[in-house]
C-alpha cells in the first residue's frame, strides 16, 4: 500500500513539475518573485487556474513573458501593470480596490454587521420574553 | 389582522431570496469567456512582423493608417477559425474594408495550405511565431478580431468566430460610423 502511495505521489510530483518549462533562476530571490507573480495572474483560457498552475499554451506564453521581465529587472508593479494594460483587471486573481469593486470588498463586512444586529435584536427580544414569563 | 402579522417574519427573507434569484438569472446569461478588452480606445500596440506569404517583407502598425481595418487573429491549429473562415472569405469579397490576419503560434506551411485550400480573405497576414505580439494585443484565444480606425486606434473587439449576424448588426454599423469620422 505504501509503495503504491509513494509511486502515485512521485507521479503527481512529476506532473506538477512538468507544467513550468521555464528554466529556474540562479538567484533564489528572483525565483521566489517569479513564482509569486505567476500565482497572482489568471490564465484567461481556463479561468479558474493561475498562470502558474495552468498548462494552457497562453499560460506558457505568460510565464515566458513574466520570466523575461523578472530577468530584465522590471519591478513587480511594472509587471502587474503590463498584464493589466493588455488583459484588464480580470487577469489579477485578487481584484484591486476601486469604485466598481467596493461592494465586493465591503460586502462581507456589511453582511457580518447586519447579522450581528439581527442576532442582538433576537437575543434582546428573547431575554425580554423570559423576564415577562414567571 | 393576526393572519397578516404571522407572515411578516417571511417578508425580508423572501425579498432577499428574490434578489438572489434575480442575480443568478442575470449570471446565467453572461458569458464569462468574453472578457472586455482594456485596449479599446487605445492606439494599436507597436509591432514589426514578417508577412506570411512573403517572409522577407516586414509589416508594422503603420498599415492601419488611412483606412478602417479589421485585424483577425487566427491559426491553422484553431478549430473555431476554420469554422469562421468562410464568413471572412465572403466578407472580403464584399470589399467593405481590408482584412489583415495575425497568424500566431502556427506552422507557416499549415497556414499557407489552409489559405490555398479554403480561400484567402486577407490583404496581408502578419506572422507571429512566438505569440508575443498576440499578447500585446491582449489575445487569449482564437479567433479574435479587432476593428481599427483610420488613425490606428482600436475601436471594437469581437471574441470568438465572426458570424454573418455580427457583421450585419455590429461590424457594418460601426464601420460606417468610423468611415464617416475625419
Amino acid at each position: 500500500m505504501r509503495v503504491v502511495l509513494t509511486a502515485l505521489m512521485l507521479l503527481y510530483a512529476g506532473l506538477a513539475l512538468a507544467i513550468d518549462s521555464e528554466p529556474p533562476f540562479a538567484d533564489p530571490g528572483l525565483q521566489a518573485r517569479y513564482e509569486q507573480l505567476t500565482h497572482e495572474f489568471r490564465c484567461l483560457v481556463c479561468q479558474d487556474e493561475t498562470v502558474a498552475d495552468s498548462n494552457a499554451e497562453l499560460a506558457a506564453d505568460f510565464r515566458r513573458q513574466i520570466h523575461g521581465m523578472v530577468e530584465a529587472g522590471r519591478s513587480d508593479a511594472e509587471i502587474r501593470q503590463y498584464m493589466v494594460n493588455r488583459y484588464g483587471n480580470f487577469v489579477l486573481y485578487k481584484p484591486p480596490m476601486q469604485r466598481s469593486t467596493v461592494l465586493l470588498w465591503a460586502g462581507p463586512f456589511i453582511l457580518l454587521l447586519l447579522a450581528l444586529v439581527i442576532v442582538a435584536r433576537v437575543v434582546r427580544r428573547r431575554a425580554r420574553a423570559q423576564e415577562g414569563a414567571p | 389582522m393576526k393572519k397578516l402579522a404571522q407572515y411578516t417574519p417571511f417578508i425580508l427573507p423572501g425579498l432577499v431570496l428574490l434578489f438572489l434569484i434575480g442575480l443568478f438569472a442575470r449570471g446565467l446569461f453572461l458569458d464569462p469567456s468574453k472578457v472586455e478588452s482594456p485596449l479599446i480606445g487605445k492606439p494599436s500596440p507597436a509591432f514589426s512582423l514578417p508577412e506570411l506569404k512573403q517572409p522577407d517583407k516586414r509589416l508594422d502598425q503603420s498599415l492601419f493608417q488611412g483606412h478602417v481595418t479589421l485585424l483577425n487573429v487566427w491559426g491553422a491549429w484553431c478549430v473555431a477559425c476554420h469554422e469562421e473562415h468562410p464568413v471572412l472569405v465572403e466578407l472580403a469579397a464584399r470589399k467593405l474594408l481590408p482584412i489583415y490576419g495575425l497568424d500566431y503560434h502556427d506552422d507557416p506551411q499549415a497556414a499557407l495550405t489552409m489559405l490555398e485550400k479554403d480561400g484567402d480573405p486577407y490583404t496581408a497576414v502578419l506572422f507571429d511565431a512566438s505569440g508575443d505580439v498576440a499578447i500585446d494585443w491582449g489575445v487569449y484565444g482564437a479567433p479574435e478580431s479587432f476593428l481599427v480606425d483610420k488613425h490606428g486606434v482600436i475601436r471594437d473587439k469581437y471574441i470568438g468566430p465572426i458570424t454573418p449576424e455580427i457583421i450585419e448588426t455590429r461590424l457594418i454599423p460601426m464601420l460606417q460610423q468610423l468611415q464617416a469620422e475625419p
